[in-house]
Formats: C-alpha cells, structure tokens, sequence
C-alpha cells in the first residue's frame, strides 16, 4: 500500500530503537528475545513519550485548568485520535481505553451482553481462543443461562467454516473470535466471518490481541462491531488497551464501571452517565500509558504496518523452514502463508519448560505452556509447547540462534 | 545454572525406576502444576507398622518433575509414614542436587505435595504442605 516505506524498513536501524536488545542475560549472551506474542519490547520513542509526560507535564485530565491539566488533557485525547486513526475508525469516541484486551472483552460481556442477551441466547466461540475470550462467556453463561458454541480447529489449525455455517443456522446472538491465534497464529478470515455473522442476525466481536500489532487493522473495512486490543503487544506500555465499538451500539449499552469522569451529573440518588467514550472510563485512568499508546501507533505507522507484515513474514517462513528440518520436533499451525509470526512446537520426549529452561541459557527468550490456551492444547492432545514469536526487530540470525540451541537441547536429552 | 540438567536428573527423566501404578494400594493421591500442566500420581503400600513397603508415581511433566518423583519414591521406600511427613523443601533440592528459582521450583515439589497430602490424607494439596 506505501511502497515508499518499503524502503525506509532497515532492521539495523530498528533494533536500535530497542535498548533492550543489547542487554545479557545472566549466563552473559546477548539477549535473543523470541516471545513478543506475549508482550513486545519498547522503542526508545515510547519509552521517552511517557519520560517527557511525567518530566514536564503530568496532571489530573478532564477537569482542570491549569496548563498542566490541559496540556496532559490533550495528550491523553491526541493520543486517543491516532489510536483511532490507526484502525481506521471514524472518530475517537469510538475507542474506550482499557487496561488490555481482556479487559476490553470483559467490558463487552458486563456491558453489552448483560444488557441483551437472556437465558438460551447463543454465543459463537472458537476452539483457539485466548482463556480471555472464554471465561466472560463462561461467567456469563453461569449467570444467565446463555449458551456456548465453539468453531472446531482442523489439523491444520484453521477454522472450520462449514461448522461454523451450520451453527450460524442457530441464530446467535454474538460470534467472539481471535482475528489471530496467539499459539498457531493462524489469521482467521475476519471480514467473511463477521459477514457471515451479520446475515444470520448476530453482532462480531473480534479479539485484535495478536493482529493490531502485526497487521494492518482497518475495523470499518471489517465491519466488526467490537474490537478489542492490548499496547503491549505493540511496543507500548502495559496497563493500557482499547475497546473500538461501533458508536450506535456503544451509546446505547449502559455504563461498566461507576465513579469519577463517567458521569455528567450526579445527585444523590441519581446520576447521567457521561458521552462516548467517557461514559465507560470511570476514575483517573493510565494517562502516561495512554499517552506511551499513542507513541507506540506512531512508531508503527511511520514504519508502516505493511513493511512490518512483511517483514514477519519472511522471518516467519524461514523460521518455519528451519524449525521443520528438525527431527523429532512437530509444529503446530498452518503453513506460513496463513499467520503471524508465531512457531508452537514440541519436542519429542523432552518438555516445553526444560526446552526454554536449555535456551535461556544461551539468552534465548522462548515461552513454554499452554500460553492462555488450554482447550486449544487439549484438543491437539498436549499439554504444553514451546512457543517462539517474532516481530518487527526479529533477525533471520535469531532463528539461527533458536535453531543451534534447540540442537543442543536434543543432545543433552541424548 | 549449567547443572540444571544434572545427569542424574535426565537419567532419572528417562529411566526412572519407580514409574507406574500400584493396584492395590493403601494410598493414591493426585495433583496438577496449573502453571505447566505437570501432573503427577503417587500410589504408596503401607504396612501393618506404618511403614511404606512399596511406592510408584505415574505422570507427566518436564525433567524437573519427573526426576524429584523418581528420586522421592526411592528415598521413601521402606521408610515409616511419620517420616515422610516431615519432609520438605530443602530435602527434595538436596535429592536434585540443584538450586531453583520460584517457577522451577514448583515443578521440583510437586510429587511432594502429592505425597504429604496423600499421607496425610488430605483431599486437596496445598502449597503450604513443602514451604519451610
Ligand atoms: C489472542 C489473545 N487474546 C487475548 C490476549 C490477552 O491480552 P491481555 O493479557 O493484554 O489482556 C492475548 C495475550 O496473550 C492474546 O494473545
């Protein structure tokens, strides 16, 4: 889409935005940080956004009028208005902050679905869902009787979109899924989905933990109702996330959290809630994070998320190429033409944990478990992977690196 | 660090000696690691005197988890109810022969967790049975 920046994508000019890449860990290699699906590392430019904002202008939001106040005000709100411009919504008041994605999900369920939906309404999961977008259903479920459907996973870790028609002939009232799996990071094919959703009645609400930060997320394009996302996982700080929702089911869900800046009126025994999107930030919220958000989208789009895929992919591709040669070690997740920058893996006969524990000594930053997916583990009958994830600063020599320490990692278990 | 993998922690990982069931049994006891899904049953023979005659853990998990099980049965056989229960951490780090952080530390002593609350007939196993 920008050609131009395919240019500008320079890996060696990247990786020096990230201080954290040149640091050793304990054994004294250089860090090989293969874990940004569970949260990315930082560039200086965010890390300085949220220094500058407590160095020269922190104050309360909203209600002040002091030139600190105002001054924080507008980075707090700017920053909502490029977080906005970066999926593509049409205003901001369509973006509440959260904490994270889980929140974000969380929001929907108390809000939205406990507004709407009643005992036997139907909610449409996924088999691959992060445990985020199974438990508010589950809680919901407990509480008010609705009903679960999951959408199989085939072998090849893809949706299967034949059941998923046939239970669309069951009217539901809200399909949930991930728009990308965070262990066989399959990219699920969001807009037929949510297509397929609206023709049979239902809204979508889409989990954009793993695809805001390596795709280019367009929410009006889709046509998702709700889309929720974490900065984290997107070279912005923790304790800040977003929920996007289109701004007519928005303004008429009630209110989530009850306080300060949600409100517009309060007496005694009464109060009005607050416009999009106040009316769900209840009490003083992460303002630095918010504002480390905004750093974070303009980190990204100035590198342009089409060069960011991009580059994922072919690391992507090379890493699956690599980890496939291994004997004994199975993959799991479609081929590379389908997902993100995600390997799971096992080895045989030697477990997750003690596989990461062997690479960290070498410096090589892997995850070992169920990562947040423990139905999507069962049903390929494991208890656990390995799980090495790549983003925009990873380096084919990191796969290397991943590969010659999985090598030793076989020759210890003999 | 480097003696993580002890060979004696791979070689009882791979070999282990007290791997199975019992049936019958006098004691049976079961329990998870959440955190990485280790799951480890120890099946114990008790005679009339309260001394263990027989024992076997059955499971899965990493290296860690099955070696201390193997190590822990072997160290308990032929040794009297009442002594099990007064075994602790330090004395399952001292069958690894290796120092372990918080994560890893879970997985050494689950199979003594199971093994105390089974002893102790207990119906959940709880941290606090292998701190100290
Ligand atoms: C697919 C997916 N959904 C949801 C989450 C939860 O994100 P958070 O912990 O930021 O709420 C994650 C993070 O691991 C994820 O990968």
């Amino acid at each position: 889409m920008r050609p131009e920046n395919a240019m500008k994508f320079n890996i060696d000019e990247i990786r020096k935005d990230f201080p954290i890449l040149t640091r050793e860990t304990q054994s004294g290699a250089r860090v090989v940080y293969l874990d940004s699906t569970a949260t990315s590392q930082k560039p200086v430019q965010v890390i300085e956004a949220m220094n500058a904002y407590y160095r020269r202008s922190n104050a309360n939001i909203h209600r002040g009028v002091h030139t600190l106040a105002e001054e924080s005000t507008a980075l707090y709100e700017g920053a909502r208005e490029r977080i906005a411009r970066f999926i593509n919504a049409s205003s901001a008041r369509e973006v509440i902050y959260t904490r994270n994605t889980t929140e974000s999900i969380n929001l929907v369920a108390y809000s939205w679905a406990r507004a709407n939906l009643q005992a036997g309404d139907l909610v449409i999961l996924t088999e691959m869902e992060h445990h985020s977008n199974l438990v508010p259903w589950q809680m919901l479920q407990a509480e008010k009787g609705i009903e679960l459907e999951f959408i199989p996973v085939t072998e090849d870790g893809l949706l299967d979109l034949e059941t998923y028609k046939t239970l669309l002939n069951r009217r539901p009232k809200l399909v949930s899924f991930t728009h990308m799996s965070n262990v066989l990071g399959t990219i699920n094919p969001a807009q037929e989905m949510i297509r397929l959703a609206h023709e049979a009645g239902a809204l979508a609400l889409v989990d954009g933990a793993q695809s805001v930060p390596h795709l280019q997320v367009d929410v009006r394009a889709l046509d998702a109702d709700f889309y929720a996302f974490s900065a984290h996982k997107m070279c912005g700080p923790t304790g800040i996330g977003a929920l996007y929702g289109k701004p007519a089911l928005l303004e008429a869900m009630p209110p989530f959290l009850g306080g300060g800046d949600m409100i517009k009126e309060v007496k005694l025994r009464s109060f009005r809630p607050n416009t999009l999107p106040h009316k769900f930030e209840a009490g003083t919220p992460a303002i630095a994070e918010a504002i480390g958000f905004g750093a974070a989208v303009d980190y990204l789009s100035q590198i342009g998320m089409d060069a960011i895929a991009r580059h994922e992919h072919e690391i992507t591709s090379y890493a699956l190429e690599r980890l496939e040669e291994i004997p004994g070690l199975k993959l799991f997740g479609p081929s590379a033409d389908q997902k993100g920058g995600v390997a799971a893996f096992v080895l045989d006969g030697i477990h997750p944990h003690d596989v990461a524990q062997i690479l960290d000594r070498d410096g090589i930053a892997v995850r070992a478990g169920h990562h947040c997916a423990q139905p999507l583990h069962e049903k390929f009958g494991i208890p656990a992977t390995s799980r090495a994830s790549f983003y925009l600063y990873s380096t084919k020599e990191e796969v290397d690196l991943l590969v010659n320490g999985i090598y030793k990692v076989k020759e210890l278990f003999g | 660090m480097d003696d993580l993998y002890r060979e004696v922690i791979i070689e009882h990982y791979k070999n282990p000696t007290y791997r199975g069931q019992l049936n019958p049994h006098d004691i049976s006891f079961a329990d998870n690691n959440p955190l990485c899904g280790d799951h480890i049953q120890i099946d114990l023979r008790v005679d009339a005197e309260g001394t263990v005659t027989d024992a076997r853990f059955d499971g899965h998990g990493c290296a860690i988890s099955q070696a201390s099980a193997d190590l822990l049965i072997e160290a308990i056989v032929g040794k009297p109810l009442e002594s099990i229960k007064r075994l602790g951490k330090q004395d399952v780090l001292d069958l690894l022969g290796i120092d372990l952080g918080p994560v890893r530390l879970k997985c050494a002593l689950l199979s003594l967790k199971v093994l105390k609350a089974g002893v102790y007939g207990l119906g959940e196993a709880s941290d606090e049975l292998v701190e100290e």
